[in-house]
């Protein structure tokens, strides 16, 4: 009965889709701005009959109704409560339902706030928005429908991948489809806005906080995908350049533009054109990373279901998504007037260049993901393109970014100077001269590609601090101090210096991990640089839907005192019939002890991975830091008195 | 400056970035393209010292493992591939999985830096299951 629920009210929201989309054209045809007002209600209640259809999805993995197809194929009785709530969007059908209503919300979102914003604008935002929620529910509905029943109902189900029984996989991929289905919203503003040719300082003001919101959970849901990979996956690292990866990383790339083109809108009502093209890319990226995951198109630890059908719908709502606005955006792209003019040493130029070089890097994870499909239709070769290809390409891209970042907000709107004194400037090069040369000093080994990241990764850091000294400086002589100190570039300095944090795991990870594998019996030793730990025990161990063989490995440093007790698992799932490895991880500030457990025996011995890895704890951190720079941006928006808004940041 | 001249500036600039770009990302892909044999394909191919992956099933019986060294047999219907690799073996590697392996020919045998089976017993590498139907010996989808 709740599935008939579920799938009926999934059906009249696919009916009030159509309604939100035809409505706007149906008003401006008449001219009745009334109607205007009817999408709004239609996107709302779009919102909650899928949320109610979600509900019973959800409902029906709590009580493992077993005569629904998608429940016995995926959950088991046996799981635990989180997971079997969690399996609800483990597999394709119960996933796309969740982008549907993630993509709802969003609209619904739109259609609740923002009230000062024109209603035509809006019910156009809004009407694109009833257009892509229209096709989405028709791809559930007719290819992955998540409520089919099974004719005899199962006995018990077949259970849910053991790997994705975790609660960094619960989060993941909700955190992530918030970010990509926000980019929608994006997109339905270009459109509109072309469609209107309402493309002013006003349209990015609205639109600005829709793309903060998608980037702030893009950038956690990559993250949080990064750190499951890193503890669950058990091979001690947290990005692999894999194609689902790259199919991620490619629209945040393009978000990250777009969030600061918006801006440069905004304040300056310049770069317009650019934007509504960005916004397009952004979101068909994020479509080509559902087709990506979804077709088993490229080989990856992702594809957990792979049916070319199911491929090609998305591949042709994908077409159609680029292919319209496009066409559009040729018609209606010249009418975009700019006002305008672009001086050469400015903050817009400044991010004229931060654009340039995220396009750039996005060009390259685009080509070195594609290139191997495109060779093996091509000639039927089948190649790989490892990470060494990425390291050369994108990594110095990234560098040439990260010391824009440390100019560009110095630089102020239109006429431009940078700040007379020198001196920041010489305590900035002083500064990164000093970090690398002490790296070089502590380890004379370093590459010169390891260096040039420290020397990077200090110059930004350093940057940010004299940016910050410089602006509270200047409001000393003001008298209302502790209001303005507050409505500086708070967002843009964490943001910024969570990339800090980010380089400071990344590069100590890649630069100073050690390793050691050995083949080990109970009381052998394995080295692990100056520290070493002992295998003393092999025991086993009852979960709840697993049984375990577990290590216990007794950690010391160089003067044989004890570090820690570190226990690795290996995992088997006998519903699942599978095994998963348990990395067991001893994380501090400074750096994390790894150590996984791999095959073998009593008699000959258990393969044991240990892994040193400083400051690999600081790569999250980081991504946090970033995401709640955004945040806090979002929030001083809000706060910062109307009239000082355009006085302080210009 | 007139805003033509600037224009053109900051253009010129852009191009020859771009150019440096491309030029760098086509060397780099140039370089580290990693091409996938099966074992039949590698008897008729001249393979050399480049790093390849190899692909196929682990032949039932043949894992020899000493410390942390193993050695093992891939093939497929036509042929059959001697694997030397030292290190910790995937979870589920036994005879008959697919496997995939990254490395180079050293003599006649391939010394693997990688070996890669996927944490699932169905699993089978794409790469893998189209050669198999290309040889005919394909057994079927494994169910979902």
């Amino acid at each position: 009965m709740i599935t008939e629920i579920g799938h009926f009210s999934l059906i009249f929201a696919f009916v009030l889709s159509l309604c939100q989309s035809l409505a706007p054209i149906y008003a401006a045809r008449k001219s009745i701005d009334a109607i205007h007002n009817v999408t709004i209600r239609l996107a709302i209640l779009n919102a909650i009959f899928v949320l109610i259809s979600f509900s019973c999805l959800v409902w029906a993995f709590i009580v493992s109704d077993f005569s629904v197809a998608l429940v016995a194929e995926h959950s088991h009785s046996s799981k635990p409560l989180i997971y079997k709530i969690s399996g609800s969007w483990g597999n394709h059908e119960g996933s796309l339902l969740m982008w549907i209503v993630i993509l709802s919300v969003f609209g619904a979102g739109l259609a609740l706030t923002q009230k000062t914003m024109g209603l035509l604008q809006k019910s156009a935002t809004l009407g694109m928005q009833g257009v892509i929620s229209a096709a989405f529910i028709a791809f559930s509905l007719f290819t992955s429908n998540p409520f089919e029943r099974l004719s005899v109902p199962a006995l018990n189900g077949n259970g849910l991948n053991p790997v994705l029984q975790d609660i960094g996989l619960a989060l993941h991929p909700p955190t992530l489809y918030v970010g990509y289905v926000g980019l929608s919203l994006a997109f339905s503003f270009a459109v509109a806005g072309l469609i209107t040719n309402s493309v002013d300082r006003n349209w990015a003001r609205y639109m600005r906080v829709w793309v903060q919101i998608a980037w702030c959970a893009l950038t956690l849901g990559i993250g949080l995908g990064s750190w499951w990979a890193y503890y669950e996956l058990g091979w001690g690292g947290w990005w692999f350049w894999d194609p689902v990866e790259n199919a991620s990383l490619m629209p945040w790339l393009v978000a990250t533009a777009l969030l600061h083109s918006v801006i440069v809108v905004e304040q300056r009502d310049l770069l317009k054109s650019w934007t509504v093209l960005l916004a397009i890319t952004g979101f068909s990226l994020s479509l080509l990373g559902t087709f990506i995951v979804r077709s088993g198109l490229l080989t990856s630890v992702h594809s957990f279901a792979s049916d070319p059908t199911r491929g090609l719908f998305i591949l042709s709502i994908l077409i159609f998504s680029i292919g319209p606005p496009l066409l559009l955006f040729a018609i209606q792209g010249p009418k975009i007037k700019t006002n305008g003019y672009l001086h050469l040493l400015s903050r817009e130029t400044g991010l004229v260049i931060n654009n340039f070089l995220l396009i750039c890097a996005s060009i390259i994870v685009l080509i070195g993901t594609f290139y191997p499909i495109a060779l093996e239709i091509a000639t039927g070769m089948k190649i790989t393109v490892g990470p060494p290809y990425f390291e050369a390409t994108f990594n110095p891209i990234m560098a040439l970014l990260v010391i824009m970042m440390g100019i560009g907000p110095f630089l102020v709107w239109k006429r431009g100077i940078l700040p007379k004194s020198n001196q920041i400037w010489i305590v900035a090069i002083a500064g990164t001269t000093v970090i690398s040369a002490i790296s070089f000093w502590a380890s004379p080994e370093l590459s010169i590609s390891a260096l040039a990241g420290i020397a990077t990764a200090g110059w930004l850091g350093i940057t940010i601090l004299c940016d910050i000294f410089v602006k509270i400086q200047k409001l000393n002589r003001n008298s209302d101090f502790w209001p303005h100190i507050l409505h500086l570039q708070w967002g843009m300095w964490i943001a910024h210096f969570g990339i800090v944090i980010f380089l400071v795991g990344a590069l100590g990870d890649g630069i100073y991990k050690t390793e050691s594998v050995a083949r080990m019996h109970i009381g052998d030793k394995i080295s692990l640089g100056s520290d070493s730990a002992v295998l003393q025990d092999i025991s086993t161990r009852n979960g709840r839907n697993y049984e375990a063989l577990v290590a216990t490995l007794k950690l010391s440093d160089s003067d044989n005192k004890q570090i820690g007790m570190l226990y690795p698992e290996k995992r088997i799932y006998p519903v699942e019939r599978q095994t998963t490895t348990e990395a067991a991880i001893r994380q501090t500030v400074t750096a994390d002890y790894y150590a996984v457990l791999g095959e073998g025996n009593r008699a000959d011995g258990y393969t044991v991975r240990l892994y040193h890895k400083p400051f690999v704890s600081w790569i999250w951190i980081g991504v946090i830091m970033m995401a709640s720079g955004v945040a806090t941006s979002i929030i001083i928006q809000r706060l910062k008195p109307k009239h000082t808004q355009t006085a302080l940041t210009s | 400056m007139s805003p033509k001249l600037k224009r053109l500036i900051l253009f010129g600039v852009a191009a020859i970035f771009l150019a440096t770009a491309v030029g760098l990302t086509v060397s780099a892909l140039k370089e580290n393209i990693v091409y996938f044999y099966t074992p039949s394909e590698i008897d008729t191919l001249e393979i050399g010292n480049r790093a390849i992956r190899m692909g196929g099933l682990v032949q039932k019986d043949s894992i020899r493992i000493d410390g942390l060294t193993a050695r093992f047999v891939v093939e497929d219907v036509n042929s059959q591939q001697a694997v030397i690799y030292t290190g910790a073996l995937p979870d589920i590697f036994r005879g008959g999985q697919g496997v995939i392996v990254e490395g180079k020919f050293n003599n006649d045998t391939f010394n693997a830096d990688t070996v890669m089976a996927k944490h699932d017993e169905q699993y089978m590498p794409r790469e893998v299951a189209d050669k198999l139907k290309e040889q005919g010996v394909w057994q079927g989808e494994a169910t979902k």
